[in-house]
């Protein structure tokens, strides 16, 4: 996607990343709830320099309706890139990578959506990501938890994620699109910290199996801190700012 | 892959009953695979293949190799692309037509378990540097369903590569010309393995078959390497694991990842 530069120092001497970060530091992030007119739920993400807009609709009725369950409702989410959100222009129609991470992030949301709760009904997700940089799908996750909780939908837990990774044989969290490129390991966790359970787990990459521990247990502990930026958003649009 | 099984509620009823008791529908215990099978060479006109059977999941993997254009930023690479997909004979529910989102997942899936591990040595793959590369394509078709095509996708895939013969290029009035005579290996780094956990209820079972498959709540596909190193991982259905069952999920499956990599070790050796 991005230019690589195979001079790049990924993790200096004094354990500072290519961006200037500290190893378990993640990127600028900014999450806002509600902004579109139309949508029933929506939120805006900055991610580092991702920007990810997500807007749901419904419940409402499904079409086709062959594709309705008369037990649950079905939630159907569609990730989607525009032409301009990476260095090559990218093609407009959904590509394989794009409707595998579709169908990851549904299955990530999924178990914290009540969704029995409406039967016969959709939850559309739509995730428009206007610009990538490295980590897309944790960041879209992250919105499309607070767009469907501004959506007034009835919701066990949000879903926060965030990638763990290794660069130069050291655990890192939040892999940008350089480390990403040039690294060894990235693992993109989604987590439901009051549930406590992992609903989104990727990776490439190699770990020893002690690293693949750890790997685990420092994105664990980056959707903690990503999830305390989801309420914060909620808090923000619901009850006004807070200081702090 | 929910819409591919048709599984009744008391059939899934009857198999979390089981669990319950510590028993698995077919009488397998929760970290043991099903009997695997492997035939290579099973298609002479591929550089190599392999027919797999996992139980009663049954895939064909052949590889074709051939030279290429390399991609514009990997010059100095070959190419390695693996592909799968579910034959509409494979199973009731299957429908030709575009691939749905399972089938594509499955496919990149199973290129990205090979791939990461960097099994093939794709540096040693180039004819001419940015101008012709040896492509290797492996192609797997599901021909009888019963669950977890992800290891047995894996396991054809990588039974077929071990067994691959390449034949060798040279640039003649700049274009590739194969070299009589000059068939070798495919040059091999490390033997992945993949191993597929389900999760029931509150238990995991190895290698879910087309019933257990159906039933589960989530899964977890963690390929491991010849170092006992962790290499790729995908998640997917609609539940979450807790933080130790991952633990223990990448523990399970560096354990019987090894029991199988001996398994693909001497079906390399027996053709």
């Amino acid at each position: 996607m991005g230019g690589r530069d195979a001079t790049m120092v990924l993790l200096d001497e004094n354990g500072i990343r290519c961006d200037g970060r500290k190893v378990d530091e993640p990127r600028r992030i900014m999450i806002k709830a509600g902004g579109l007119k139309n949508a029933d739920g929506s939120a805006y993400i900055e991610f580092g320099d991702n920007k990810i807009l997500v807007g749901v609709f419904g419940p409402r009725d499904v079409h086709p309706k062959h594709m309705s369950n008369t037990d649950t409702g079905i939630l159907r989410v569609r990730y989607h890139m525009e032409p301009f959100s990476v260095g090559d222009r990218k093609n407009p129609a959904p590509s394989r990578r794009e409707i595998e991470i579709s169908k990851v992030i549904k299955e990530a949301l999924e178990p914290a959506v009540m969704l029995e709760k409406f039967p016969r009904t959709a939850v559309d997700v739509f995730i428009e990501v206007l610009q990538a940089d490295g980590g897309t799908r944790c960041a879209a996750l992250t919105a499309a938890s607070v767009a469907l909780a501004d959506a007034g939908i009835p919701m066990r837990d949000m879903v926060a994620a965030i990638a763990s990774g290794k660069v130069a044989d050291t655990i890192i969290l939040d892999v940008n699109n350089e480390e990403d490129q040039a690294g060894q390991a990235d693992m993109p966790i989604g987590y439901m910290p009051r549930l406590k359970k992992i609903t989104l787990l990727q990776l490439d990459g190699v770990l020893t199996p002690e690293e693949y521990k750890k790997c685990v247990d420092v994105g664990v502990k980056g959707c903690e801190i990503v999830y305390e930026l989801q309420k914060k958003a909620l808090h923000d649009k619901y009850f006004g700012k807070r200081n702090d | 892959m929910a819409s591919v099984s048709v599984i009744d509620e008391l059939k899934k009823a009857q198999i979390l009953e089981l669990l319950e008791q510590g028993k698995r529908v077919d009488g397998r215990a929760f970290d043991e695979s099903r009997e695997l099978k492997i035939e290579v060479n099973a298609i002479p006109k591929a550089n190599g293949s392999a027919r797999v059977y996992l139980g009663d999941t049954e895939v064909i993997c052949g590889v074709k190799i051939q030279p290429d254009r390399p991609f514009p930023d990997t010059g100095d690479k070959g190419l390695f692309i693996c592909t799968a997909e579910l034959l509409p004979l494979s199973h009731p529910t299957v429908e030709t037509g575009p691939p749905q989102p399972h089938v594509i997942e499955l496919a990149r899936v199973t290129d990205r378990g090979i791939r990461e591990s960097h099994m093939i040595d794709v540096t040693q793959l180039v004819i001419e540097k940015d101008k012709s590369v040896i492509g290797v394509f492996a192609d797997n078709v599901v021909v009888d369903y019963d669950g977890n095509l992800f290891d047995a996708c894996s396991y054809a895939t990588t039974a077929a590569l071990l067994t691959s013969k390449t034949p060798t290029w040279e640039m003649v009035d700049d274009k590739p010309s194969v070299v009589e005579g000059g068939e070798k290996q495919l040059p091999v780094n490390t033997i992945p393995v993949s191993v597929t956990m389900g999760k029931i209820g509150n238990h995991i079972v190895v290698d879910p078959n087309g019933d257990e498959w159906a039933s589960m709540d989530c899964r977890i596909t963690i390929t491991s390497d010849s170092d006992g190193n962790i290499c790729a991982l995908q998640k997917g259905g609609s539940d979450g694991f807790t933080q130790e069952e991952i633990n223990q999920c990448g523990e399970l499956s560096v354990k019987i990842g090894a029991k199988i990599r001996e398994q693909l070790k001497s079906a390399q050796e027996s053709q």
